[in-house]
């Protein structure tokens, strides 16, 4: 007798059988398929932090990667574990991908033993990006809080790539101590743009200290901008950003106007494993990236 | 929709037509509670008769058949300094026969998570595509809640769904499948006698709920009420073992772990249900946790449940099936919970 079911198989289907990209998020695709990638470079940046460089395997996955500043990737190794990780380098940079990881876990315990060739696997890009080009013609303050560099470098580039697009542009980067500065020796290369003015601040000085002393904040004291045209990304743990957010909001900046990074637990990227939800706000899909008045309406998110 | 007759012999035929080349899942007795009532899961029948459609509830839903509670999503094969990954979806058809329109409505919630939003699930495509639904009606379950979430009926998600008129079901059919499937038994035209009774058994249905539960303002009203003292009352109870969402037909939440071989040579990314009340659901690398408070994350399944879920679907993601009250160690119960934050919001 034939039977009353046919088998279904899902890998017929036209869409999942089109190169995997997740920037077509819509489309039915081996969501868990990783792209093959090797650490092609390793760069000490702190005690605790690492700059990971990332070369998709296949040639033709590598060309098609592209992604925009703020998002993210899930950095998998096989056996070890899984983790979602900004993308640190510039949109425009290809053949590598630049990942910033502290040492705080399993997973990024194991990749800090790595040595380059290494074989991992590489899931995204996923989320919201900072809308770059909705800040063309304005002026734009780029601000980070300790680990909060490695996201807003991202945009850092955008921004130096494309200064012509701005009118002016200030970096303001403070951390605990002079030790947890990254990117210490990019600083110069940042500084010799024309029209890039980059600040930094610390809260516990050493003997070498020269620069100020204190709270990301008090950087601000110094800035003379028309706040209503100026857009602004904060990057930082929550109470810095909150405190930064409002700092700005008081200076006469549209709360929209302002864009921050969430950072959440994940085991997806995909809106699906709810790990990351913020009240309702699933980060990964609608985030990392919200404009702060957005953040004042989730529930629990500061 | 298409409606045809079956008359109860020839659905006893029709689902041993499914046994002989399919597995069939169903509702099974499994036990006796120390009240006398017979405890109920879906299982694989391996005959008509081990079927129980009868039935009021089950304790689990019928949600690990489509959202198993441990999946690999992929494995590896170690080799040298180098690894090959292996995905494979689920390709064998089944039947599920005698689904209430409760989980029928939980699988359409969870279609529109699984396998409409951005990143439709293969592994969870491959299994609803390749599971043929038959549903059935049933008398008001006790402590269900299911018509204040108009999930007390249903009009699509299944390929058969059947109301009993006695010694004859009347069938709704919704699918292609559906239909060739009725082809091979006896399954006659409507008569305006069936009709008449299948409406008779659905007034009879309707009129047979209990006190509504006005659960249309709790999107509103769960931001309102972020900080009530009904959150410290109920949260207080919790024991933060993730039962409730075990037992959710439409919880998907999850986590993802690997695992190695004990050879080396292989290894596994594997899924495995979650729940947002156990302590470190939210839990971030440097051991920061964003909600350590068991008060706060069964608030969170609330507010997920009845505003989230609204906000983005235009619907609550609970059916009322009342599974998860039932099965609470500390008796917390849903409509308890809505019922205090109904007064709490009327004393103010």
């Amino acid at each position: 007798m034939k039977p009353l079911l046919h088998p279904y198989d899902v890998t017929l289907e036209n869409e999942i059988n089109e190169p995997l990209s997740f920037n077509h998020k819509t489309q039915l695709k081996h969501v868990d398929r990783t792209f093959k990638a090797e650490i092609s470079s390793v760069i000490r940046l702190t005690d605790k932090e690492k700059l990971f460089h990332i070369r998709l395997i296949d040639r033709a996955e590598r060309e098609r990667f592209s992604f925009l500043p703020g998002q993210f990737v899930m950095l998998e190794l096989p056996g070890i574990g899984e983790v979602p990780i900004s993308i640190s380098g510039s949109n425009s940079q290809r053949g590598f991908i630049e990942l910033c990881i502290r040492q705080a876990g399993v997973v990024t315990g194991v990749l800090h033993r790595a040595k380059p060739g290494a074989r991992v696997g590489i899931r995204g890009p996923f989320g919201t990006y900072f809308p770059m080009g909705k800040m063309k013609g304005h002026s734009i303050l780029l601000i980070a809080g300790g680990l909060g560099l490695a996201p807003l470098r991202a945009p850092i580039f955008y921004v130096t790539e494309n200064r012509s697009d701005f009118r002016q542009v200030h970096i303001l980067y403070g951390t605990l101590d002079p030790g947890q500065l990254l990117f210490d020796y990019q600083y110069e290369q940042w500084r010799r743009i024309d029209g890039v003015n980059l600040s930094l601040i610390v809260e516990k000085p050493d003997a070498g200290w020269k620069g100020p002393v204190g709270l990301v904040t008090s950087l601000l004291d110094g800035i003379e901008m028309p706040m209503d045209d100026t857009y602004a990304i904060v990057c930082g743990p929550p109470v810095m950003f909150k405190f930064v957010c409002n700092r700005l909001s008081a200076m006469g900046m549209p709360r929209d106007r302002m864009f921050v990074s969430l950072e959440r637990r994940m085991h997806c990227g995909m809106g699906k494993c709810c790990r990351c939800n913020v009240g309702s706000t699933y980060v990964c899909t609608e985030g990392p990236v919200f404009d702060f008045w957005t953040v004042m309406n989730l529930k629990e998110a500061i | 929709m298409l409606f045809r007759v079956l008359d109860k012999s020839e659905f006893h035929r029709l689902i041993d037509l499914f046994l002989e080349s399919h597995e069939v899942i169903g509702p099974r007795r499994m036990d006796v509670r120390r009240d006398g009532r017979p405890v109920y899961q879906y299982l694989p029948v391996a005959r008509f008769a081990d079927l129980d459609l009868e039935y009021d509830t089950t304790e689990h839903s019928a949600k690990t058949y489509f959202l198993p509670y441990r999946e690999n999503l992929s494995t590896f094969r170690f080799q040298d300094e180098d690894w090959v990954q292996d995905i494979s979806y689920r390709l064998q058809p089944r039947a599920i026969v005698g689904l209430h329109a409760c989980d029928i409505n939980a699988l359409l919630k969870l279609d529109k998570v699984m396998a409409r939003e951005a990143f439709p699930s293969p592994y969870y495509i491959s299994r609803r595509r390749n599971t043929f639904i038959v549903g059935i009606d049933h008398p008001p379950c006790e402590g269900a809640f299911c018509h204040s979430l108009g999930t007390d009926t249903v009009n699509s998600g299944f390929d058969l769904f059947l109301t009993d008129l006695g010694g004859r079901y009347f069938t709704a059919i919704d699918s292609d499948r559906g239909f060739a499937a009725l082809q091979r038994v006896e399954a006659r035209e409507v008569t305006e006698k069936d009709t008449a009774d299948y409406l008779g058994v659905r007034r009879r249905i309707a009129a047979g709920f209990g006190e509504h539960l006005d659960v249309r303002q709790l999107p509103n009203l769960l931001d309102i009420e972020f900080e009530s003292d009904v959150w410290e009352k109920w949260g207080g109870k919790c024991l933060s073992c993730g039962s409730c969402a075990m037992v959710c037909p439409t919880c998907y939440c999850y986590g993802v772990s690997e695992r190695v071989s004990m050879d080396f040579r292989t290894g596994a990314k594997v899924k495995q249900l979650y729940s947002c009340n156990l302590v470190d659901f939210a839990e971030v690398a440097g051991g920061h946790n964003f909600r350590p408070r068991r008060e706060t994350r069964l608030k969170y399944r609330y507010y997920h449940q009845h505003r989230g879920f609204v906000e983005a679907h235009d619907e609550p993601k609970c059916v009322g099936c009342g599974r998860c009250g039932r099965t609470c160690l500390a008796g917390i119960n849903p409509p308890d919970v809505i019922r205090d934050l109904l007064a709490e919001e009327a004393r103010q």
